[in-house]
């Protein structure tokens, strides 16, 4: 996987063939005073299947998505749905669906006719609207509540009713913007759960914005990470797990563990000695990333017996997390990593250990310059696993 | 109980002062010591006079047409503050709420002469226009607090299900606002009616409007003529008032819409 990769063709999915594809390419978006939000974004929603666009807070993805959606004129680049571009379309005329934040229903519209707006201004008859409405609530899950007023929903209902507006045009494409982030958990997750099944029944093209990395994971065939404006890697979920195409989009989700060192062919030369490295990398200063959950964690080994890529370190903090265990190990030249182990397994402070590095989940990046481009605030917070990233306090000399 | 006593009180507060009113405007002879006066239709024979017919229909033009235009422009108006924070907002607020604080006499008798310049003095237009200075101010916080209130992504919303501008302004901002737009415009139309030193200034005594007769009348000491005209100016506001308030109270949007402001 390269960055900004183009999505993998076959997600194992039926595909209807009235089901298009949505292309973003080369597109910058800016606002007045010259500040560019959306830089030479490249970006596709294969069909019938939902992409997850996510990002930090600012980092552009809404205007992104109001972009494709028409609210917003980019710069340059087009957009493309199926074959044609709809660049030259106005937003009230491109053949998109697009689920806001906030529910956004017309208060003085019952819920019923809030669903029909969308074909009254299509002229379609009311009869016709009203049934295509209450095919739509049901298919919700709210069924005969076309007559209510909007101000007797709950916010799940609101959401689950700006979803059946949108939905009932048959939108070509659908753009959802963290439609489920004021929601409470349990909520969300079964709302997650609800239009992932509106998506495969509809065989809608979908991109779903949000900034919850698990939310991302959950619920979408694809992931597109975008920071500071630019796509920054794209691909399956599991790829940015196991194969992150770069060290920003590793550290996004959680791959906390850096060592500096250098690289050439599969050895890593670095403080914790010479590790061996899954091929691939460019030789010279690098970093080597290594997810928490993938270090193995077990007995010192005789100290005849060497083994390869095993380092002697010590426990200097256990933390229970219920399903599992952070732990803090010291390694040798003062490199700290975190590691993540089962929650049965007995572990002391002070405890000295012997942790294997598998060289299938070392990745290892060009070093980048410290400076300027990598400030701290990038790397966001996980949700329910804090995890202190791994410092060598030794130079990288 | 306690509901109704306090209604009661306020009936009476507002209906009381109408007593001397009524009884002035059925008087011929009504003098000390007598309490009900001796009857004469004089009084309200006035009020079939053509010239206070006239100017019934000139009062209410002009504050028909200050209530329309007012709430178009204090609606754009407080829609600017209410919705944007912009260089100069505070300053903008400031000019539009000025003339509610300067003295309006003040402020037209330095306008007077363009409008004289201009020929706008002594017409209907003229008069229209120099009372948009009072009523501006009045409609545009009220409707600045109404879209405070409103979410202009609705019109987003709208835009993305297939409506135009002309669309999304009828059937999403307008119902939207609508209660606040009801309320600013009711204001408008009261402070126009009553509205006499401006309609003096700039009418030059041509554009006859209610409170101008009724003021000649109070100068000549005819007290039963200006009892009946001012009934006469009273009860549109009141009717008004009355249609309104079934809107502005209960359950209706409009009366959830004024809670909120």
């Amino acid at each position: 996987m390269s960055p900004a990769d183009d999505l993998p063709e076959d997600l194992g999915m039926p595909r209807p063939s009235t089901s298009v594809d949505l292309r973003v390419t080369g597109l910058r978006v800016a606002y007045r005073r010259g500040t560019t939000v959306v830089d030479d974004v490249d970006l596709g929603v294969a069909a019938n299947t939902l992409t997850a666009l996510l990002g930090p807070s600012g980092c552009g993805k809404t205007t992104l998505l109001k972009t494709v959606a028409g609210l917003l004129t980019p710069e340059t680049g087009d957009i493309r749905i199926g074959d044609t571009s709809v660049l030259d379309l106005p937003a009230e005329r491109r053949p998109v669906g697009l689920v806001f934040q906030k529910p956004l229903l017309f208060g003085h519209l019952s819920v019923g006719d809030n669903i029909g707006f969308g074909l009254r201004m299509r002229g379609v008859p009311k009869p016709t609207r009203r049934r295509r409405a209450a095919e739509m609530l049901d298919l919700v899950g709210l069924p005969d509540m076309g007559r209510r007023r909007v101000s007797e929903l709950s916010g799940g209902q609101e959401q689950r009713v700006a979803l059946a507006r949108a939905m009932v045009l048959d939108p070509k494409v659908l753009l959802l913007d963290e439609p489920f982030s004021q929601l409470d958990a349990d909520l969300r997750s079964r709302m997650r759960e609800l239009l992932r099944r509106l998506q495969r029944e509809l065989a809608i093209t979908t991109l779903f914005v949000t900034h919850d990395q698990q939310e991302a994971v959950e619920v979408a065939d694809a992931i597109a990470l975008m920071l500071d404006g630019r796509i920054e890697a794209q691909g399956r979920p599991a790829d940015f797990f196991t194969a992150p195409a770069t060290l920003r989009a590793a550290r996004f989700f959680g791959a906390t563990n850096e060592i500096p060192g250098t690289l050439s062919g599969t050895e890593f030369c670095c403080a914790l000695g010479t590790l061996r490295v899954a091929a691939g990398g460019r030789d010279g200063s690098s970093v080597l990333i290594v997810r928490p959950e993938a270090l193995r964690l077990g007995n010192p080994a005789p100290a005849t017996s060497e083994q390869p890529n095993t380092v002697p370190v010590t426990v200097i903090d256990v933390r229970y997390r219920g399903t599992h265990q952070s732990v803090r190990l010291r390694c040798p030249a003062e490199t700290i990593l975190a590691a993540t182990v089962p929650a049965a397994l007995r572990l002391e402070v002070g405890e000295e250990m012997a942790l294997r590095l598998l060289p299938d989940s070392c990745r290892v990046f060009p070093a980048e310059h410290r400076q300027g481009e990598d400030q701290p605030g990038e790397v966001p917070k996980r949700a329910g696993q804090p995890v202190a990233p791994a410092r060598t306090e030794r130079s990288h000399a | 109980m306690r509901r109704a006593v306090g209604s009661g009180l306020l009936a009476t507060g507002l209906l009381l002062p109408f007593i001397p009113l009524l009884l002035w405007a059925v008087a011929g002879d009504f003098r000390y010591p007598a309490v009900v006066p001796e009857l004469s239709g004089r009084g309200l024979g006035m009020i079939a006079d053509p010239a206070v017919l006239d100017a019934l229909v000139t009062s209410l033009t002009i504050a028909g047409v200050v209530a329309v235009l007012a709430a178009v422009i204090g609606a754009g108006a407080g829609r600017a503050l209410g919705l944007y924070t912009f260089r100069g907002r505070r300053l903008v607020q400031f000019l539009l709420l000025a003339p509610a604080i300067v003295p309006t006499l003040a402020v037209t008798l330095g306008i007077q002469v363009f409008f004289i310049r201009y020929g706008l003095a002594d017409s209907v237009a003229g008069v229209v226009l120099v009372q948009l200075i009072p009523t501006v101010p009045y409609v545009s916080l009220v409707m600045a607090s109404a879209f405070a209130n409103f979410d202009v992504e609705s019109e987003d919303a709208a835009r993305v299900l297939g409506a135009g501008p002309l669309r999304r302004l009828i059937l999403v901002t307008v119902p939207a606002v609508g209660p606040g737009l009801v309320v600013a415009a009711l204001f408008a139309f009261l402070i126009s009616w009553s509205e006499y030193i401006l309609t003096l200034l700039i009418g030059g005594g041509v554009v006859r409007t209610l409170p101008l007769l009724l003021f000649a009348e109070i100068g000549s000491a005819d007290l039963p003529a200006a009892a009946a005209l001012s009934l006469v100016i009273a009860l549109p506001p009141l009717l008004l008032v009355a249609l309104t308030s079934r809107l502005l109270t209960g359950g209706t949007p409009v009366a959830v819409g004024m809670r909120r402001l």
